[in-house]
């Protein structure tokens, strides 16, 4: 496919995402400090995120499963999360986190496992764009290097 | 094209999160800031050649490897040492209780005995911003009050970056800035301090390493 179309592809895709509430403007900042200087700058950002979440979200998933469950921890984790989240500019997962720090306050251990599967499907659902995402990056910046060449 | 560099500030990052340390590095670079970036309040103290809990006095040694660091800018929840106590240990360097005489004549004295590790300023002068993602008034003075220079929300943004350079230039030596003011018209001056201070830098910090 040629360049001008990937690009364009990307394109499409970040704003649907920007519609679609699962970015918000702190991702538009990334993009702004990725430069000449530091291509990869936004994959390696969503991929430190991506990586950061999933490790996060494993463990939110067996503190819940206690039978006493330790909220202060989980709502250390929640925090983290909520977090990195807010760096990359993931709203939906941050917006998630928030109604889970909430429960986790409250101690409710019901509304924390409705909150972590929310927040779980926010973050799979942008996961799977950020997937796309690095793969029309890593296209786009094959054809750069191949014209330096 | 010109092969002098100029002389760049460096700044000292510290944040327990990966993530938001390739952030505020990146951030800072593209501000033209050098970047040391630590994972810990700790590692922060050994980079400024503060082991914790000892004064500056003990850690002369001339093996001493000196990293000369303009401002400090850190995350305020981290596990162990948040960035408030990171703040109060720069502030504070010297742990002798109990002395009833002025503070800043004790300075003054203290200041003569100890080699400082910054070079032209002590490390106590050197600005801190603290930052956070939660906006609680009551954290927010409380670190002011602490002499914390400014407090940045996060996600920091490249707008906030603009918020350090008068810091930085405030914490140099006040023996500086008079000079510059006199020799650089305003709309040259920025510049022109950044040519200045390198030389300058160089032989204060000369001077500094001696012992009484």
């Amino acid at each position: 496919m040629p360049l001008m179309a990937l690009r364009e592809r990307l394109n499409v895709l970040v704003n649907s995402m920007f519609l679609e509430g699962l970015l918000d403007q702190q991702f538009r900042q990334l993009q702004m400090l990725q430069d000449a200087s530091s291509p990869g700058f936004v994959a390696e950002v969503i991929t430190l995120f991506c990586e950061d979440s999933e490790r996060m979200l494993t463990e939110l998933t067996k503190l819940l499963d206690q039978a006493v469950v330790d909220y202060q921890k989980v709502d250390a984790y929640v925090h983290q999360l909520k977090g990195s989240s807010s760096s990359v500019g993931a709203q939906n997962v941050k917006l998630a986190c928030i109604q889970f720090k909430q429960f986790c306050e409250e101690n409710n251990k019901e509304g924390c496992l409705s909150a972590l599967n929310m927040v779980k499907h926010q973050y799979y659902s942008l996961r799977s764009k950020f997937d796309t995402m690095l793969q029309l990056e890593q296209r786009i910046q094959a054809y750069d290097s191949e014209q330096q060449n | 094209m010109a092969v002098v560099a100029e002389a760049q500030f460096h700044v000292l990052a510290v944040d327990d999160s990966l993530m938001d340390r390739k952030l505020i590095e990146r951030l800072l670079k593209t501000s033209s800031f050098q970047v040391t970036a630590v994972d810990s309040g700790s590692r922060a103290l050994e980079v400024l050649g503060l082991s914790e809990g000892l004064t500056s006095s003990s850690a002369v040694s001339p093996a001493h490897n000196e990293i000369e660091v303009n401002l400090v800018i850190t995350d305020y929840c981290m596990p162990g040492m948040t960035g408030y106590d990171l703040l109060k240990k720069i502030k504070v360097q010297l742990m002798l209780p109990h002395i009833s005489i002025s503070w800043t004549c004790f300075e003054r004295f203290m200041g003569s005995l100890f080699v400082s590790h910054q070079g032209s300023s002590s490390l106590k002068d050197i600005p801190v911003v603290i930052m956070s993602s939660e906006n609680v008034p009551s954290r927010i003075n409380r670190c002011l009050e602490g002499g914390a220079q400014e407090f940045f929300l996060k996600p920091v943004q490249l707008s906030d970056m603009k918020r350090l350079r008068p810091h930085i230039l405030k914490g140099k030596s006040k023996e500086q800035q008079p000079q510059e003011e006199e020799t650089s018209s305003t709309s040259n001056k920025r510049k022109a301090m950044d040519e200045e201070l390198s030389p300058e830098r160089r032989r204060l910090k000369l001077s500094n390493y001696s012992l009484i």
